[in-house]
């Protein structure tokens, strides 16, 4: 349907621009007036910290890459370069580098909000998937640019990761000879690995878009997982809600600050400065802190291909996520099994990310494993009896009812298909 | 809403609330911080640290002879280095300033009592190409300086601009004489 838009904005400029290209009013409706539960807590800042993060990224990334040398021999030195003679090289270094770590954590945090409160349910199983699609990107994007400064990590790292690849029957050495593009990892390899991690970054964006739409449809979940009945549920975006991003954003800034400022190697290895040396693998190789609990899945299982298998099924399961849970009450408040395995689940990725840090022998071998067992026993098994089993709290009324003083009713809507069980 | 609530709570004589001043506030710390996170971005395409370290060159001058000029290069840039003739310092010296382009006399461009020596930045102030010149076999122009070759500016024997369409002289370079026979530019 063409034709010019009705612009209600007063500006002449801004009016005359709206009325051709209606972005100021978009604008205004999906994110000025824009009806979002009001009793989001804390717990909802982590997508707006995650829409942070990656900007930082991609501007430290662009200025990065204006200094760095894609090359097997050149590559060390020139970050070494931006360390000591660009202006500010090492704060877009380290910032970049801890930038990563901070993204992962926001993400972490915020896929931690949706597993507690159901946020994959119906009608938000699509919203859900784009974001498993979103932190594939991001751990694809994340071990190519750890590949980049070609330190011994960076090299070892390369090697090991690409292998597993290697797992696949039949044509396994083929693709790993492919994505190398010789026969070890090499020039070829970085060059690709470079291209790839400036391109991924703005298809994350692009991705980034689509969960939003997606999160614009459906509307936001919200802590009591009951769906918004009317206005008198919601506030409007701006600026209750930019506020409250705001007070998240200062916390985020001072935790990365603490980071850059104070302790920016902390979550690297020292081994990464030592070039990469193609004849000499470090004693003790391990991932970056956020694949440590996938690395211990890995390891857990004493085959090649069953290992990558589980690794990669660890990460596919989110994608069905969706239709193993059956339980049709979103929020883990009013689930009170769920609302313990929730945190079984919690430590046994902490298990796993501790175990996939040691050296795999003796307790830790142990260890990882029942955290591995757990981990698919939670999603495979439990998840879809627990729907069944479990008695869900009464849900109340409406997002309003608890706020304004009227008490939960027994056996709110939600919950009634439960009692057939 | 809260805005006409809080203004209606807490009427000021002059309708300004504690509202606006936090505004105004916040709005001041946010745009500081967004300063702050994007002038280490920006400063980091300016010259790093090691390539100011190139900022000298030391140049021989001991094996250039006389009419002949020579190309170092200094901060990436061809420096022109001419061991002038007499008849071409004459020529350079006696030039009546009320003809020049860009007025300079030719005292102002060499270091005294070094006066056949003439140190200047070989980039055309037209548009940037590297005049030909410095081989007497070379076109120098009618003024038996230099010649760019890209649209016909022609400069004198103190590379003094003496026809169009570059605006300029040649920009002398700062340089010194470590010894007699050695220059170093920056």
């Amino acid at each position: 349907m063409a034709g010019l838009h009705k612009s209600e904005f007063t500006n002449p400029v801004i009016n005359w621009i709206d009325t051709r290209m209606p972005v100021f009013t978009m604008i205004q409706k999906e994110y000025g007036v824009f009806p979002t539960p009001k009793n989001f807590n804390y717990f909802w800042n982590f997508g707006a910290l995650a829409m942070v993060n990656l900007m930082l990224m991609i501007a430290t990334g662009i200025f990065l890459a204006m200094n760095y040398t894609a090359h097997t021999g050149m590559a060390f030195d020139s970050v070494e370069r931006i360390m000591r003679d660009v202006n500010y090289g090492w704060l877009l270094r380290y910032g970049h580098a801890n930038g990563a770590s901070m993204f992962f954590i926001v993400v972490y945090v915020h896929i931690f909000r949706g597993l507690y409160y159901g946020s994959y349910k119906a009608p938000r199983e699509l919203l859900w998937m784009i974001g498993v699609v979103i932190f594939l990107l991001m751990m694809a994007t994340a071990f190519m640019g750890y590949v980049l400064p070609w330190g011994q990590m960076s090299y070892w790292g390369a090697t090991v990761i690409t292998n597993l690849f290697s797992a696949i029957p039949v044509v396994g050495e083929s693709v790993v000879t492919w994505l190398w593009g010789g026969f070890s990892v090499d020039n070829p390899t970085l060059n690709r690995f470079f291209s790839l991690h400036y391109l991924l970054p703005f298809v994350i964006v692009g991705v980034v878009f689509l969960h939003i739409v997606a999160l614009h449809i459906t509307g936001s979940g919200n802590p009591l997982g009951i769906e918004v009945k009317g206005p008198q549920d919601t506030l409007p975006f701006h600026p209750y809600y930019t506020i409250k991003d705001s007070v998240g954003i200062c916390v985020y800034f001072i935790v990365f600050a603490v980071l850059v400022f104070f302790a920016p190697n902390y979550l690297g290895h020292p081994d990464n400065y030592i070039p990469g040396n193609p004849l000499v693998t470090p004693n003790h190789i391990v991932p970056e802190w956020y694949f440590l609990p996938f690395y211990a899945i890995l390891r857990s299982v004493p085959s090649k291909l069953g290992g990558v298998m589980m690794m990669f099924g660890s990460i596919a399961l989110m994608f069905v996520l969706p239709w193993l849970d059956t339980s049709p009450v979103r929020s883990a408040r009013f689930r009170p099994i769920y609302r313990i395995l929730i945190w079984v689940l919690v430590l046994a990725m902490i298990t796993l990310g501790v175990c996939g840090a040691r050296p795999p022998e003796g307790i830790w071998v142990v260890l990882a494993r029942l955290a591995t067992a757990y981990y698919f026993l939670h999603f495979l098994v439990l998840l879809p009896l627990l729907g069944k089993l479990e008695r869900p709290l009464p849900l109340p009324e409406s997002i309003s009812r608890p706020v304004l003083g009227g008490g939960p009713l027994p056996g709110g809507a939600m919950a009634k298909p439960m009692e057939k069980a | 809403m809260a805005d006409s609530m809080s203004a209606a709570a807490h009427p000021a004589p002059d309708g300004v609330t504690k509202r606006d001043f936090l505004k105004l506030v916040a709005g001041a710390t946010a745009a500081v911080g967004t300063g702050a996170i994007i002038w280490p971005l920006v400063d980091s395409m300016n010259p790093a640290a090691d390539v100011l370290a190139l900022s000298s060159t030391e140049v021989d001058i001991s094996k250039i002879p006389e009419g002949s000029a020579i190309t170092a290069v200094w901060r990436g840039k061809p420096v022109f280095v001419r061991h002038r003739t007499a008849a071409e310092i004459k020529s350079a010296e006696d030039v009546q300033l009320s003809a020049l382009i860009d007025p300079q006399p030719d005292s102002a461009r060499v270091k005294p009592g070094e006066t056949q020596w003439l140190v200047v930045i070989g980039i055309c102030t037209h548009l940037g190409c590297v005049p030909l010149g410095n081989k007497p076999t070379d076109p120098r122009g009618e003024w038996g300086g230099w010649f760019c070759p890209c649209h016909g500016s022609q400069y004198d024997t103190s590379g003094r601009v003496r026809h169009g369409p570059a605006p300029a002289n040649l920009p002398v370079p700062p340089y010194a004489f470590e010894n007699p026979t050695k220059i170093k530019i920056g």
